[in-house]
């Protein structure tokens, strides 16, 4: 008898889980019957880095329907790689299973690599608005480029190099201090470059030291670093901890010039740091809202209007990203894989976050603008190449 | 000799050349597609995981919170081969063999001062064994830090298989022989076994590192089979996944372990759906099984063909 | 010596965070020897409940520590009775692993209600800093350290000088005996978590104050790192637990002031071994004998 009631409070309780399960949102796909166009949405929705992947959902759903609105017929497939790559690789498989014509996605660069593979192998395009990692559009075997692999951010080492050289020939600095996540790549990937083009421009690396993305104090290497003798921070990492970073360096009376990578940019570095504390600090983006284009600015009203926030540089990467396979494939006229990979490969896109065209390692060439904060707000961005080898 | 050909090793030879033909005729004839592929990847993998932790765990009774560290060993040793040395299916094995090796030797480090530990405390402290490993790995330069390594596919599902088959052969003939009983009698009553005669920390120390060794066979699988390896994919939280699966299906026992490997991997997949609730529901289904069935599924039975057998002959001989 | 005393400072502000999560810890597992690993989750909560106070009731930071306080009470003490009680004679093992269950429930829930990214908690007084010669203290870290203080204090008096700390005391030391005695084991148990969960509550809301950064993960290190804390000092003992979080506190704050931050952790974690190999019943514990 008591087995029984075991049982029967286990069965409730499943069904209980089951139903919460049934209420929630179930944010997948809504392929079926209808016979549109399916591209495949591959983000990190949960886990460590569910923040970048949620705000690029956005971006490409926004997109999606501004086609379907404009007469299209598209069905976002969408799926949760939680933030990890074991998953991702299953979700690579499932996403060619379902017959996607592209993907967009995955946000992070790890996520990215585990699935290229097999979605080149499938014949499916890929575009992805933030995978920025050094080499990630090649196959790691054979060191060649991906055929159906591209991506409209640029690579860390080209951003990295910007701020570099932004630093010693506009800001006069020569002493550097490097201060960078050491839980990503793209925070490794931006130092490497960021050393290497300073030191060839004639500055020095005072000092470099790591942080981990979740940390919350940052007193104690702030402290080391306040006694040392240099002109220039270098914060490559994301908005999170740059935030934080800015805010307990300058309570501390730190009030050198303090510079960054586009991970700075979000709405949530000015909460995090507060506005007063936002004076002398740089970095390197593709998005800007200074001067914003008559496209950009009617894609933060629509954003703003859909989602009740301000789209940052993610969700505006997300939003171009889909856009520009929306536009490949009608451009093609066809979802035959070959005959959209060509229209993505020769395109030349005019979007949000600046135009461009791809590169033989199917990276965009585009500029990297450097934006100043006043006060938290974008006062002034200016276009910086970098001489790299 | 004779021994070795008795009725249950012969159903179980035919249940495990059964299950690998099954699969392969249902892969080729593309009833398992690629999805499904790489979800019985994720299931061997784990059970290799699932049975190594149990011989700690389960059979002889120590507490381990560290068995990512040795995973990562395993799997960093294999990429690492798979980058410089040489790739395919040799790369592979080489990787494995310097992994298990190194891991053989790091659980050495690891369990001599710690085995002395009871319950709780060597959880945690190898748990600290395991995130020291890991932050060990993040910070070396052959290792690439945190951005981790990009690797070609090199592992197929067939290599999955038979490793799987190979070390569940060791653990459960591990468990039976005499150094076996002696590792349960520790997990029964470790002073009532010091009391006999055992060597309870050489024993200990015996089960930790074979299990540690197995569990790096398993990293060196997964980085020639999923691309990417981070030192961020080893943290104490992998650890607990694996000790889920082996608790799920009951502590000591190893048909257990494939038992829940197989069905936590299913209702992860049937789950992918409803990705933003599924952690709340894997959290709500984690305390339900613990309140409700507390020793998992099997307990410390194991399924045995010998059983199933006896019960068949009862039946026939009272049907006669 | 400057530099030094900066960082002894950033140390101690940190380790107050520690010390207020490792009470929590070490009273549960010193009452019903359970690795309460949602603990860290129950400081994740306080912090959120003092954000949601904050901003949306608009209130200051005094009422925000004491809903959150309250809060956070209630919280520990509904799990205790729906996930932990059933357990109370189960393996160490099962009631871990429940306690793990617990733990990613509370994460997943807080992610999907409040969203997985991050939250800026608004500032809820005006940070000043205070030169005393060249070393900096704002005011913020003094607030952080008066109030773990004063609640340490009002802790130890509960415990030592009161009825109900005595009813803990001995149910801790022989829970059965305790029974036989007259005393209601399982409402002292559930007070105990109700405690434990409102210093973890306050240690939230004050490390919302102190970082104004807030997410659903925020608990998953600083609860391992106030366990080693509860260990160091030795489990179950209230003064150890303090002294532990002020120690690893401290020493995170040392290693990444004059070695590198990279190895931070690592250090913690070695500490937590070479205390476990020399004296496992930590600092301040007395080494038992194990009875056949």
């Amino acid at each position: 008898m008591k087995t029984m009631k075991k049982v029967f409070m286990t069965a409730m309780a499943v069904m209980m889980a089951a139903s919460m399960a049934a209420c929630g949102d179930s944010a997948s796909d809504s392929s079926g019957s209808s016979s549109g166009v399916k591209i495949g949405l591959h983000y990190e929705l949960t886990g460590a880095v569910a923040d970048y992947g949620t705000a690029e959902l956005k971006g490409s759903q926004l997109a999606i329907k501004h086609a379907n609105e404009a007469g299209g017929n598209y069905i976002e497939v969408v799926y949760d790689n939680k933030s990890d790559t074991t998953e991702s690789v299953t979700l690579a498989a499932q996403l060619a299973s379902d017959g996607v014509v592209g993907v967009v996605g995955p946000a992070t660069s790890g996520a990215s690599a585990a699935s290229y593979q097999i979605l080149n192998d499938a014949k499916i395009t890929v575009v992805s608005p933030s995978a920025t990692a050094i080499n990630q559009t090649l196959n790691p075997t054979s060191g060649e480029v991906y055929d159906y692999v591209f991506r409209i951010c640029f690579e860390d080492s080209y951003q990295g190099a910007a701020m570099a050289q932004y630093a010693i020939d506009t800001l006069g600095k020569a002493k550097a201090i490097v201060y960078a996540d050491n839980a990503s790549d793209y925070a490794k990937g931006l130092a490497d470059a960021f050393n290497a083009q300073f030191k060839k421009l004639g500055g020095t690396i005072v000092a470099t030291d790591y942080y981990s993305a979740g940390d919350t104090d940052f007193n104690s290497v702030l402290t080391k670093f306040k006694d040392m003798d240099f002109d220039v921070l270098y914060i490559p990492g994301y908005y999170n901890e740059a935030g934080l970073i800015i805010k307990q360096a300058r309570e501390m009376g730190i009030d050198c010039e303090i510079i960054g990578p586009d991970g700075f940019d979000s709405e949530s570095l000015i909460d995090l740091a507060g506005a007063s504390n936002l004076n002398k600090v740089y970095y390197t983006t593709a998005y800007t809202t200074v001067g914003a284009s008559p496209a950009l600015q009617a894609f933060i009203d629509a954003y703003k209007a859909e989602y009740n926030e301000e789209p940052g540089m993610f969700a505006a990467l997300a939003y171009d990203s889909t856009n520009l396979l929306i536009q490949a494939i009608e451009k093609a006229g066809s979802t035959d894989p070959e005959a959209v990979r060509n229209a993505v490969e020769s395109i030349n896109f005019d979007g949000v976050t600046g135009s461009f065209s791809f590169d033989d390692t199917h990276t965009p060439i585009k500029s990297v603008l450097v934006v100043t904060l006043v006060d938290g707000v974008q006062g002034d961005a200016v276009a910086v190449s970098p001489d790299v080898d | 000799m004779k021994n070795w050909f008795k009725r249950t090793n012969l159903l179980w030879l035919a249940l495990i050349v059964s299950t690998y033909v099954i699969l392969n005729v249902l892969i080729s004839t593309g009833i398992i597609n690629n999805v499904y592929q790489t979800v019985l990847l994720t299931i061997g993998i784990n059970i290799i995981l699932a049975i190594s932790l149990n011989l700690i765990i389960g059979i002889t009774g120590q507490f381990s919170l560290g068995h990512a560290g040795f995973m990562i060993i395993g799997a960093y040793s294999c990429g690492v081969v798979l980058k410089l040395v040489a790739g395919g299916t040799i790369g592979v094995l080489l990787g494995m063999l310097i992994g298990m090796a190194i891991s053989a030797a790091v659980a050495l480090v690891v369990a001599i001062p710690t085995l002395r530990l009871r319950g709780d405390y060597l959880a945690i402290a190898t748990l600290g064994f395991g995130e020291i490993i890991r932050i060990v790995v993040l910070n070396m330069e052959v290792t690439n830090g945190a951005a981790g390594l990009i690797l070609p596919k090199a592992v197929s599902w067939h290599m999955v298989y038979w490793a799987m088959v190979i070390c569940t052969l060791v653990i459960v003939n591990f468990g039976i022989s005499a150094h076996g009983r002696a590792c349960i009698s520790v997990r029964e009553d470790e002073i009532a076994a010091e009391a006999m005669g055992i060597n309870t920390t050489q024993y200990k120390i015996l089960a930790f590192v074979i299990g540690a060794m197995i569990a790096s066979v398993a990293g060196a699988l997964y980085a020639g089979a999923f691309y990417v390896i981070k030192p961020e994919m080893f943290t104490y939280s992998k650890s607990i996944d694996i000790l889920v699966l082996v608790v799920f299906g009951g502590m000591g026992s190893i048909t257990g372990s494939f038992i829940s490997t197989v069905l936590v991997s299913l209702l992860n997949t049937a789950l992918q759906q409803f990705s933003s609730v599924r952690m709340i529901v894997y959290g709500l289904a984690l305390v339900v099984i613990m309140v409700f069935r507390p020793s998992g599924l099997l307990g410390r039975k194991e399924f045995s063909f010998d059983a199933l057998l006896k019960k068949f002959d009862k039946k026939k001989g009272a049907a006669s | 010596m400057t530099q030094f005393l900066q960082q002894m400072i950033n140390g101690l502000s940190l380790g107050s965070i520690y010390a207020l999560v490792a009470l929590g810890y070490t009273m549960v597992y010193g009452i019903i020897k359970l690795i309460n690993f949602a603990h860290g989750d129950i400081y994740m909560l306080g912090a959120y409940i003092g954000f949601i106070v904050t901003t949306k009731l608009g209130l200051g930071f005094v009422p925000a520590l004491l809903i959150s306080m309250v809060g956070c009470a209630i919280i520990g003490m509904t799990i205790e009775r729906i996930a932990y009680k059933p357990l109370r004679h189960a393996t160490r093992i099962t009631a871990l692993i429940t306690a793990i269950g617990v733990s990613y429930f509370l994460e997943a829930g807080t992610q999907r209600v409040m969203g997985a990214g991050v939250q800026t908690f608004p500032n809820v007084f005006v940070n000043e800093t205070i030169m005393l010669g060249n070393v900096r203290i704002s005011t913020q870290q003094i607030v952080i350290f008066v109030v773990t203080i004063t609640l340490m204090v009002a802790l130890q008096f509960l415990v030592n000088k009161t009825k109900i700390g005595r009813a803990m005391r001995a149910v801790s030391v022989d829970g059965d005996a305790a029974r036989l005695m007259g005393v209601n084991v399982n409402a002292v148990i559930s007070f105990t978590f109700a405690i434990g969960s409102a210093l973890a509550g306050a240690a939230g809301v004050l490390v919302g104050v102190y970082y104004n950064s807030i997410n659903p993960l925020m608990g998953m290190l600083p609860g391992i790192k106030a366990f080693i804390a509860a260990v160091f000092g030795g489990i179950g003992i209230i003064p150890g637990a303090m002294l532990g979080g002020f120690f690893i506190g401290i020493v995170e704050t040392m290693v990444a002031g004059y070695g590198s931050s990279l190895w931070k952790d690592a250090v913690v974690y070695i500490i937590l071994i070479l205390i476990l190999i020399i004296k496992p019943a930590g600092l301040l514990g007395k080494n038992t004998k194990e009875k056949v």
